[in-house]
């Protein structure tokens, strides 16, 4: 009969995802305990929710979401030289999509009756 | 009864879904409550059969059928000369697997159409190319006759690209298709040139045949690189990916889930093809590392491109390639170290546990990923992720699909793509520790790339142009929650699945003997 629980082994270590479920769940519990003795005076939908801009008015919902675009900016501009050589080498033209291969192609026939 | 349908059941495997292709657009029209009717009847007998198939070669071992053969386990005619002439299908642990990879997919994709794309016109032609579809992938990873490979592959290329370009969409849908076909058929002849040369050489088509036979001569050498070539970038792999976020992206989201698949049936072919037809005749190291650098070229390229998309599903097909590369990877490991027995006890064989489990993993991940990307056009009509926001208001069990997909395909416990990554890092890391940082480095950008998804998509303030949006249509959601049922389960549960399906799967890639012995009786 297979162990429906048992450990899964990695060929160095093991992993057992119930015990990791386990302590999740201990965790919970105690950031549920912690969450319970926080401030109880919490009214929704009253001035508490409503967001404070320094006296400014709310912007339209579709103004305050950060779209897709805006979001790693940090990290495309670090990487800023990787992406000016990858980015272009997407061309979206079939004639480099099979210049790529058969050159791979090439280069690997080339590895392979060298080195083998 | 039972023995004849286990007997049959490998030819039953093609045979059910030729046979509901071409009846298809005759069925259809009686209407299309009852195509879709039938459609899911075959489809639903398919994976009936290729579970029942599966679970009598995970007990008895590999099952070879021969088509045409007064018996089925016939391979050797008694008057052909000890040659294997007639088209063999065999079915071992990892073309088992294999087989369950595409039925159970197959299966909730198609619950997931019936839904989703019931708005469109032309779906007699859809489903039967859809059906094709099935046939070729099942066909690919059954077959133990090259030609018949090459054969299933232009099956399951064409069907694909029609599917591709289904939708047309101001004909962007069809450009990729296009190109999908362009590559597809000029990958496939240098594939059939490969299977020329072996043809030439060892006057046999049978895989079997050609293995026992392997000399590794300079043409088996170029024919090795051709048909690496052509299944590493039917596969998607770096630098021969860029047809898949074309093609992933314009195709029907349901097609990009089943364009998963098919991908992995040419891995499958790649793996089957350095294992079985070459295995320890080939310099294993020098070939294992070119599979090892596709992959991680794979890994890197796919997930640094996804980062900046703003196509949704371009962006998913990104991290599709990236995901392969862990496959590649992990296989690739295996394959460098095969044929030294003791480190392939200490890490080989679970590197190459790891790569195949991936595979299944992928394709139960990826696979929801894309169908909730499909649910979320369905319902807005965009997949411009600067043009969303909000949407885990109104879409509240997508967004939850989303999160399990997204969680298994960053590698995050307790899902199942932790699990199959979990053995990559670790034998990867005995093997050459650079190549396991990479792969976690990778992980943790796919992460962060998911994380922005799940931003774009779903967190901020209820849109006003998404204020009457409502969350998918049922079907779609059980589609959806088949796939997530099995990537928490074999996250829960990973060593039972490892024991039962990946490890006999591994071994069965690697044991060139067993296999040749399977099917030429150990001539």
């Amino acid at each position: 009969m297979m162990d429906l629980f048992a450990s899964l082994s990695t060929g160095t270590g093991y992993w057992n995802p119930l015990a990791w479920l386990l302590a999740t769940v201990v965790a919970a519990v105690i950031v549920y305990l912690i969450w319970r003795r926080g401030e109880s005076g919490y009214k929704k939908g009253t001035i508490q929710t409503t967001p404070f801009i320094s006296g400014n008015p709310e912007p339209d919902k579709g103004m305050v979401h950060i779209r897709a675009s805006n979001l790693y900016w940090g990290y495309l501009d670090a990487l800023k030289g990787y992406y000016d050589f990858i980015v272009p080498a997407h061309t979206g033209i079939v004639n480099d999509y099979v210049l790529w291969y058969l050159g791979v192609t090439a280069a690997l026939i080339i590895v392979v009756v060298v080195f083998v | 009864m039972n023995g004849f349908l286990m007997t049959n059941a490998p030819a039953l495997l093609i045979m059910l879904p030729l046979i509901g292709a071409f009846a298809t657009p005759f069925i259809g029209r009686v209407s299309p409550r009852v195509r879709s009717a039938w459609v899911l009847l075959i489809m639903t007998l398919t994976t009936l059969t290729a579970l029942l198939l599966a679970s009598d070669v995970f007990l008895n071992g590999t099952q070879i059928y021969v088509f045409g053969a007064a018996n089925p386990d016939l391979a050797i005619p008694l008057d052909s000369g000890g040659i294997p002439i007639r088209i063999i299908f065999t079915v071992d642990a990892m073309s088992a697997l294999m087989q369950v990879i595409g039925a159970i997919t197959g299966f909730a994709v198609l619950l997931y159409s019936i839904s989703a794309d019931r708005i469109h016109s032309g779906l007699e032609s859809f489903y039967t190319l859809f059906l094709l579809m099935i046939a070729g992938i099942m066909g690919m990873v059954s077959t133990g006759d090259l030609f018949n490979f090459f054969v299933f592959l232009e099956i399951l290329s064409i069907s694909s690209a029609g599917l591709i370009a289904y939708r047309i969409d101001g004909g962007l849908a069809v450009e990729a298709a296009l190109k999908y076909f362009i590559l597809s058929t000029i990958g496939a002849m240098v594939i059939l040139i490969g299977i020329g040369i072996y043809y030439g050489e060892y006057n046999a088509l049978n895989i079997a045949m050609i293995a026992s036979r392997m000399q590794f001569t300079l043409l088996d050498q170029i024919a090795l690189v051709l048909i690496i070539a052509a299944l590493a970038m039917k596969c998607g792999s770096v630098p021969m990916h860029f047809w898949t976020p074309d093609a992933y992206s314009m195709a029907p989201s349901s097609i990009t889930a089943m364009l998963v698949v098919a991908s992995q049936a040419s891995l499958y072919g790649l793996f089957r093809v350095v294992f079985t037809l070459y295995n320890v005749t080939l310099n294993a190291m020098t070939v294992g590392w070119i599979i090892i650098i596709l992959g991680v070229l794979s890994m890197v390229v796919g997930v640094t491109m996804a980062i900046p998309q703003k196509n949704v599903k371009r962006l998913m097909a990104y991290h599709a390639i990236s995901q392969t590369g862990y496959m590649l990877l992990g296989v690739g490991v295996g394959l460098a170290v095969l044929g030294n027995q003791p480190l392939m006890e200490s890490f080989g064989y679970i590197a190459m546990e790891g790569g195949i489990f991936h595979i299944i993993n992928h394709a139960m991940y990826k696979g929801l990923l894309f169908l909730t990307a499909g649910a979320i056009f369905f319902r807005i009509g965009t997949y411009n992720l600067n043009k969303m926001g909000g949407l885990g208001h109104s879409m509240k069990y997508t967004m939850i699909f989303f999160i399990i997909g997204a969680l298994a395909i960053a590698g995050i416990p307790p899902f199942n793509g932790f699990a199959s990554k979990l053995m990559i890092y670790e034998s990867v890391f005995a093997f050459n520790p650079v190549l396991a940082v990479i792969a976690m480095v990778v992980s943790i950008l796919t992460l962060a790339s998911f994380v922005k998804v799940f931003h774009s998509i779903f967190m901020g303030p209820k849109l006003p142009e998404y204020e009457t949006v409502q969350e998918a249509p049922v079907p779609m959601l059980i589609g959806m929650g088949v796939l997530a049922a099995i990537v928490i389960l074999f996250g829960l549960f990973p060593q039972p699945v490892v024991d039962g399906l990946i490890a006999p799967a591994a071994h069965a890639l690697a044991d060139q003997s067993g296999y040749i012995a399977a099917v030429l009786g150990g001539a």
